[in-house]
């Protein structure tokens, strides 16, 4: 009666041959399955890239790229037109700007409210509900915008607009506030207890221990939310279409319609412009330039967080 | 991850959006017994009854949008067999897919163009062209704009037209008598078949304006754009400013003959010009054959449901023209009477009464 389990009893190894040759056919089935599903997003993204690639190339042999970069005016779909893509692309910065504005003080100031002072009660609650807000579609944002937030501004802001990029971006803000409270708390969270407990060992009060030492610890995880929040603003679509108007005009003034780049390819594409026709390909080159701008905020944020990132145990 | 979750239940929204309205829309249908409905809803002038069934797709300019919509509704009410749908993706839009034999009728705010005959006559499409109302394209303002009561087709042109882009951007630039406010310019969008009229009928060449506006292909997001905005002024449909009227402010044109505000009256008559203008449908030939196609255009041009056309804001066809029509639907001539040559200004019941003969 031997106990060493190592040792090889021929009985045994014969009983269970069939069933391995069974799990390795399986595991192979998996494995093959799984890649294929990894397989088609990889290529879904390839084919997306080529598709943008191939159509900007097209227009650019039409219109030069100085004049795409340098015009002042943007009206491709009307008998005068003009490619100046900085009508559009100053359009999404100024909503951007105002998103943001709104989005990452509130987000982190209530990411730090969830993670630090709330009781873990009140949190298993509130942070499911902030998480509800990111699940309202944008078109309700969209018309909470236009026919909540706008009259309700033009009550004390004169000469204000109906559709103006002011109101658009402040509820952007709002719609992306989810965003950024949620993936800071989680980096906030993960800070170790004994890094704080250091710093009250050393007297600090609560407010120095998150401001000196816990932001800090954090901060790669902040950074990057912000960054993901930033992208998220420069390519949302609905609430600007609906809110932000439709009118193409250079500058940053927030209280005039807009049109933000996103908005641009919702109305060439909601409107029937002929496959093929110059019109058409502006579409292609307006998402090539904000693929471009998104590709690399998340570049740089990929960066940011492998340079920052501090490892704890 | 959040925007993936929203994506993926904005279509879950919509589509139980889509169910429900399905739903409502067959029940409504069912329980009107065709019998009780005769009283109640005009008459189909068909002998055909209501044991049709099949489906009749209908698509274009978004102004006609409202009349095959009440028309579809009544119609649908007396044939519970028949499903009519409409869509409304403007006059050029509409002409794309009827060419391509996607629709059976057209909506259209201008006649076919060129570029579209040619079109259908490579899908191969023959079509049966008919007036199916009277519009006045109506100009309209902010409420508290206590200036512009009435505009010169010139002064429209100096405000629309492509040489003012980026330069004319202020009431006074227009008329020294306005104020210094700025102008926020509202219209429809390149596809509209309201923006080749007024294109044509305004600064003289269809197609051509500046790009610098906020357009829109669709009317109520104009009517909103001008309603928030004090320096506001838009252009569409007569029905989108009768359906809105606490909310807007209308426009006198002076074409050059005084100040006309466009009315039933003053569209009917011809007066309100150049911007009165004729409203059409296309029929394939070969689904006008279809006795649910059939039955529904019958539909549109019986007299007794001409009050259908008035009550979503526009001016019917009167009764002599209407018989002129239902002649030439049921003669099956296609081809169109402005021989392709898309917006004509300036044509009155009159002349197409003369041009349908």
């Amino acid at each position: 009666m031997t106990s060493n389990p190592l040792s090889n009893q021929p009985s045994n190894s014969k009983l269970w041959q069939p069933n391995r040759a069974l799990s390795k056919s399986v595991e192979t089935g998996v494995k093959t399955l799984f890649a294929l599903f990894a397989f088609v997003s990889v290529i879904t993204t390839i084919g997306i890239v080529l598709t943008l690639i191939f159509e900007t190339v097209e227009f650019f042999q039409e219109v030069s790229i100085w004049r795409f970069l340098t015009d002042t005016q943007w009206t491709p779909l009307f008998t005068n037109q003009q490619f100046g893509i900085m009508v559009l692309i100053s359009a999404t910065l100024l909503t951007s700007v105002i998103a943001i504005a709104v989005a990452l003080p509130l987000g982190l100031l209530a990411a730090i409210c969830l993670s630090e002072y709330a009781p873990a009660k009140l949190r298993k609650w509130l942070k499911p509900a902030l998480e509800v807000l990111a699940g309202v579609p944008t078109v309700v944002f969209g018309y909470f915008a236009l026919f909540t937030v706008t009259p309700f501004l033009q009550t004390f802001i004169p000469g204000m607009q109906g559709f103006n990029a002011l109101s658009a971006g402040l509820v952007l803000g709002v719609s992306i506030i989810p965003l950024v409270a949620s993936l800071s708390e989680d980096a906030l969270y993960s800070v170790p207890r004994s890094l704080r407990e250091g710093a009250y060992a050393l007297g600090s009060t609560k407010r120095e221990t998150i401001i000196s030492v816990v932001l800090p610890a954090a901060l790669s995880g902040i950074v990057a939310s912000f960054i993901l929040a930033i992208s998220r603003a420069i390519g949302e679509t609905m609430i600007l279409t609906i809110a932000a108007g439709q009118n193409p005009q250079l500058g940053f003034n927030p209280l005039v319609p807009i049109q933000t780049m996103t908005a641009y390819i919702v109305q060439v594409s909601k409107g029937d412009t002929p496959a093929g026709s110059l019109a058409y390909k502006t579409i292609f080159a307006v998402g090539m330039t904000l693929f471009l701008i998104t590709l690399t905020l998340n570049i740089f944020s990929y960066w940011f967080v492998r340079r920052f990132r501090e490892k704890y145990e | 991850m959040f925007s993936s979750k929203v994506r993926f239940f904005a279509p879950l929204v919509a589509l139980a959006i889509g169910i429900s309205s399905c739903g409502d829309n067959n029940q409504a249908s069912n329980n009107s017994s065709p019998a009780a409905d005769g009283g109640a809803t005009p008459a189909t002038n068909t002998a055909t009854g209501s044991n049709l069934s099949g489906k009749v797709q209908i698509d274009g300019s978004s102004t006609v949008y409202p009349i095959s919509e009440a028309m579809a509704e009544e119609f649908q009410k007396a044939n519970p067999g028949v499903r009519v749908t409409v869509a409304s993706s403007g006059t050029g839009g509409g002409f794309k897919k009827f060419c391509a034999g996607e629709t059976d009728i057209s909506n259209a705010s201008r006649p076919i163009k060129p570029e579209e005959v040619e079109l259908c006559k490579k899908g191969n499409i023959e079509y049966i062209e008919l007036p199916i109302a009277y519009d006045g394209l109506s100009v309209v303002v902010n409420p508290q704009n206590n200036f512009a009561s009435c505009l010169k087709v010139d002064e429209l042109k100096r405000m629309w037209e492509p040489a003012a882009q980026g330069k004319v951007s202020q009431w006074n630039q227009i008329n020294p008598k306005f104020p210094a406010q700025k102008i926020g310019l509202y219209g429809p969008g390149t596809d509209s078949g309201t923006y080749d009229y007024f294109t044509q009928a305004v600064i003289g060449k269809e197609g051509e304006s500046r790009g610098d506006y906020t357009a829109s292909e669709d009317d109520n997001t104009l009517v909103q754009g001008v309603s928030a905005d004090p320096g506001g002024i838009a252009f569409f449909g007569y029905a989108y400013y009768e359906n809105n009227k606490e909310k807007l402010k209308l426009v006198g044109i002076d074409g050059g003959k005084g100040c006309i505000q466009p009315s039933p009256q003053t569209i009917a008559d011809g007066t309100y010009q150049p911007l009165a203008r004729p409203e059409f449908i296309y029929i394939k030939k070969t689904a006008a054959t279809r006795p649910e196609v059939k039955a529904f255009v019958d539909f549109n041009y019986a007299p007794a449901n001409q009050k259908l056309v008035s009550e979503v804001g526009y001016v019917p066809l009167p009764s002599d023209i209407l018989t002129e029509v239902q002649t030439r639907f049921s003669s099956g001539k296609v081809g169109s009477v402005f021989e392709g040559e898309g917006s004509q200004v300036g044509v009155t019941l009159k002349d197409l009464l003369k041009k349908e003969n």
